[in-house]
């Protein structure tokens, strides 16, 4: 581009869907009418945790009036998936988690359906269930996936068939036994997290519409609609093309609308009722029985260093719970294991990362994609490590941490970052060293810091597209297939298409709702990916829209593209300072002189990019050329006091900076630096319960407490710092799961500081916190 | 199940309904009137995104009947802007980015209406205490507050 300095990149501009959304005008998916013909649906549900479905009998339910149909999985042997194909729509022969769909009924209301619900009579035959990954792991577990061996699974995903491991991932590098000897510390501990939910306000819903002719239509509150359909498709067996999917804006996804969760029952039930729309809308209970979680994971890590504080060697075993199906969670595993020792050099490490069935609700993408489950305990340990040897964390961290060029644990060379800016200007903002007074004479303050990385942990060639269109104004429309879940992500790809083709922001519109029919391909709004390759695809696709306006008229006024520009919605010339405005003639292109004949035509810009450099690992020893396209690295630091009459802790100032390699738009960033902050700082404080029987216990807002607004802490200090990625537009990489991945063990850090206790398993419940310090203190005796 | 012929004044505009003795606000505002703005969150008065005024005073839609509310006065976040122009308090939204995903900015905003009606120049902790039943997974809350904070320096709700 001629006019090197760019004038939109690195600006705030307004969200593209604010007003929208203030208004109450911005569509999601149940404020779609369908009218009277739409049918409502209600899924039955498993009320055990493992068992064989012995019969299922619908018979009394048929009969309720008002009932059109009722599907079960007996008639479906095809398996949902896209790592692993493990996942049947309905339960075909045997139930793996409390709340698994069953059957469905679908019914002219949702009254009627709740109560042929109830009709359905399901006799089961009750198996030992497992919920432990370690328990689960061994040999003599109860066996979740007999057929484990015959399901089709990515090649890069290593399922060990006769026992509950979906995937193990190895990580060989150096002599980690030789390097013990050679430790001045060496620090062991195992930690544990539980499963949590992701909570968005939007619930899951869907409609389906099955017609006549074959072709299906299905809205569904997704952050992958083109990803949902091919998953589908597949498992039903039919056309791409026959399966069309709208997803409007998503009400939250976190991960937990990426893939499949309760979609492809609205589509199987609508197939039972052709030519009338289906609808398939949890409820808040069903929210959290019922849908995907953060898995559970249980981490045994040792690791060492000499008595200069290097670290050595570092041994790691990763048991992620991964619930009844593993389809997402294999990949979790994975990634925790090419970046299992954190955004740390280590010579030496020997890692096992599995990924292991369980009789929980299925484990799947949540914001972050194993990194919080990992650092959890890894950014304890090296406190941990740190006070053995007399070193100062941040110290401890700044010697260690991984720089630029470094070969990384997969023997991959890491891409441009800057750590250690990140952890300096964290320390400064929180006043690290300095002690703070609490605030009242029952309280302890204390200071803790974290540091993490994370990649987009991905298939290695997920693409993505873009098309840019005009309209005879020379206002703009960006077609993209990647969504907004609120993080801005059609903010971002309308400055970079106004930014490439010289035009206003305000005149670029991102069309939508995005349509498997209409949009172009993205593999899924995941791995906060879409800056970064959208971006690359939006920029591509405005940049062939832009030669083809500069082609039309230089051939027009007869001289060279290069001394062309587009600025303000004008073609100007910087050698014969002519102008030209794009209205009209990007349409209708320019007449020649005289009107002899016309040049160029409706413009139409088309864009993609696929990373086509990541390599595979050995499967026995980890290592690769590259694991994965980069890193994103970041710290946090937190100033916390806990009651010590109570247990209850409060989370006073946390400092937040990451490395964003090029910030398209800084607020849209400090958004979600914020954001991730305090759902970081929630995720420390839940927890999805369970009794001994499997049932989840506590399934409302009341009883799995999400943060409020009265939680947060008094100061969050966001900021960012800038090394650009090469393989990212105008350097830029994602940013928006890194934001609250180590939180909770820099909360764990800070409480240790407070009060001197370690707590290895989350959560930090003020009732545990409580405990402890009776114990300590010796108090209550 | 009964039908009950009611009135109900919604955003201004008297509206005549026949609504069965079990359906909510929510549903008949969502449902029979196609006032969407209004999001239905949990069905059980635990998070505020279906949060309406009636008579002025913020309530959960789905924890009130329709029929209780013959005659009354309902303002839904589609009754805020007039002539397309944006209350103090919604520009501030915009403004300061305490919009995410947006599923919770239509009950933050009719709660945030009534406390700034109520209280025009309310401190942090006011706002806390009033927006506590309103959850949001996305923006972690202070832009929000510092939006209504924003608003009540610039005239508040109109």
């Amino acid at each position: 581009m001629k006019n090197s300095e760019s004038s939109l990149i690195g600006q705030s501009v307004r969200r593209t869907d604010a007003i929208d959304k203030v208004t109450g005008c911005a569509v999601f998916v149940d404020d779609i009418p369908f009218g009277p013909n739409l049918l409502h649906s209600r899924l039955v549900r498993s009320p055990h945790p493992h068992a064989l479905i012995i019969s299922i009998d619908t018979k009394e339910a048929e009969q309720l009036p008002g009932v059109r149909a009722i599907v079960t999985g007996k008639d479906l042997s095809a398996r949902l998936g896209l790592y692993l194909i493990d996942r049947p729509i309905f339960a075909e022969k045997r139930v793996r988690y409390f709340g698994e769909p069953v059957a469905g009924v679908v019914a002219t209301t949702e009254d009627i359906a709740v109560e042929a619900v109830k009709l359905v009579k399901i006799e089961y035959e009750v198996l030992p269930a497992v919920y432990d990954p370690v328990e689960s792991a061994q040999p003599d577990a109860p066996l979740l996936h007999p057929d484990l061996g015959s399901y089709a699974v990515a090649n890069f995903i290593f399922p060990e068939p006769g026992t509950n491991i979906s995937e193990h991932f190895k990580i060989r590098k150096g002599d980690v036994e030789a390097s013990w000897s050679d430790c001045e510390a060496i620090a062991e501990e195992q930690f544990r997290l539980p499963p949590i939910e992701h909570v968005p306000l939007e619930t899951h819903t869907s409609i389906a519409l099955s017609e006549k002719s074959g072709q299906i239509t299905l809205w569904a509150s997704s952050q992958s609609p083109f990803a949902m359909r091919d998953m589908i498709a597949q498992c039903l067996g039919i056309s791409h093309s026959k399966l069309r999917v709208i997803a409007p804006l998503v009400g939250g996804g976190f991960g937990g609308k990426a893939g499949v969760t309760m979609e492809a029952c609205a589509v199987v039930m609508a197939q039972a009722v052709e030519g009338r729309p289906v609808k398939l809308r949890l409820t808040r209970e069903e929210e959290f029985v019922g849908t995907s979680v953060r898995q559970s994971l249980v981490s045994d890590i040792k690791v060492g260093c000499d008595k200069n504080g290097t670290l050595l060697g570092m041994e790691l075993t990763y048991y992620f719970g991964g619930g009844a199906y593993n389809d997402y969670g294999v990949n979790i595993a994975r990634a925790a294991g090419y970046s299992c020792t954190g955004p740390y050099n280590v010579p030496n490490v020997k890692a096992d990362s599995l990924c292991v069935y369980t009789n929980h609700p299925v484990g799947s993408a949540m914001r972050g994609f194993g990194m919080p489950e990992i650092h959890w305990g890894l950014e304890q340990i090296m406190d941990q490590l740190a006070e053995q040897i007399g070193m100062d964390p941040v110290e401890f961290r700044l010697k260690n941490c991984v720089r630029t060029d470094d070969e990384i644990v997969s023997g991959m060379k890491m891409t441009p970052i800057d750590l250690e800016t990140c952890i300096e200007k964290v320390s400064k903002a929180i006043r690290w060293g300095k002690v703070e007074k609490p605030t009242a004479p029952n309280k302890k303050r204390g200071k803790g810091i974290a540091i993490m990385w994370k990649a987009p942990a991905m298939p290695p060639n997920p693409g993505s597209s873009a098309v840019v269109i005009f309209n005879e104004d020379a206002t703009v429309n960006v077609e993209i297939g990647g969504q907004e879940l609120g993080q801005g992500a059609f903010t971002v790809a309308a400055q970079i298409a106004a930014e490439m083709l010289g035009v206003s922001y305000e005149s670029v519109t991102v069309s939508y709702p995005l349509d498997t029919k209409y949009s172009p391909y993205e593999w899924q709004t995941v791995a906060s990916r879409l800056t970064w390759s959208m971006g690359n695809a939006v920029k591509a696709a405005a940049g062939d829209a832009r030669t083809q306006i500069l082609e039309t008229v230089a051939d027009h006024w007869d001289e060279e593209i290069d001394d062309l520009t587009i600025k303000d919605g004008l073609v100007i010339s910087f050698k014969s300072e002519r102008e030209q405005p794009l209205d009209k003639m990007v349409i209708y292109g320019l007449p020649n002189e005289d009107f002899e004949g016309w040049k160029g035509g409706p413009v139409v810009g088309r864009g993609h990019f696929m990373p086509t450099y990541v390599t595979n690992l050995d499967p026995e020893t980890g290592q690769g050329t590259r694991a994965v396209v980069h890193y994103t690295v970041g710290a946090q630091a937190v100033d916390l006091e806990v009651d010590m009459e109570t247990g209850q802790l409060e989370v006073l100032n946390i400092a937040s900076v990451y490395d964003v390699g090029r910030a398209i738009n800084p607020d849209l960033i400090m958004t979600q630096i914020e954001g991730g902050a305090v759902h970081g700082m929630s995720s420390a404080f839940e927890e999805l319960k369970f009794n001994e029987s499997g049932e989840v216990l506590n399934s409302s807002f009341v009883d799995y407490r999400i943060a409020t607004m009265a939680d947060i802490p008094r100061k969050i200090h966001g900021d960012y710092v800038e090394t650009p990625v090469d393989d990212g537009p105008w350097g830029a990489r994602g940013v928006g799961e890194h934001v609250m991945v180590q939180t909770a063990p820099a909360i764990a850090n800070a409480l240790y500081d407070a009060v001197g206790i370690r707590f290895p398993d989350l959560p930090l419940s003020a009732d545990k916190i409580f405990l402890a310090l009776e114990e300590k203190f010796n108090r209550g005796k | 199940m009964v039908i009950h012929t009611i009135s109900l004044i919604i955003n201004g505009t008297e509206e005549q309904l026949q609504v069965p003795s079990n359906m909510t606000l929510l549903h008949v505002l969502r449902d029979k009137l196609g006032f969407t703005g209004t999001k239905n969150g949990c069905e059980a008065g635990e998070c505020g995104a279906c949060t309406v005024l009636v008579d002025g005073e913020p309530m959960n839609s789905c924890l009130v009947l329709a029929v209780e509310l013959n005659g009354r006065e309902i303002t839904t976040v589609e009754g805020l802007a007039e002539d397309g122009k944006l209350t103090p308090l919604q520009q501030a939204f915009v403004d300061l980015n305490a919009v995410q995903c947006g599923y919770c900015t239509p009950g933050m905003l009719m709660s945030a209406t009534a406390l700034l009606r109520r209280n025009p120049h309310p401190s942090e902790t006011d706002i806390q205490e009033a927006l506590i039943g309103n959850l949001c997974r996305c923006t972690g809350y202070q832009r929000i507050i510092d939006a209504i904070l924003k608003a009540s320096r610039n005239g508040g709700t109109r």
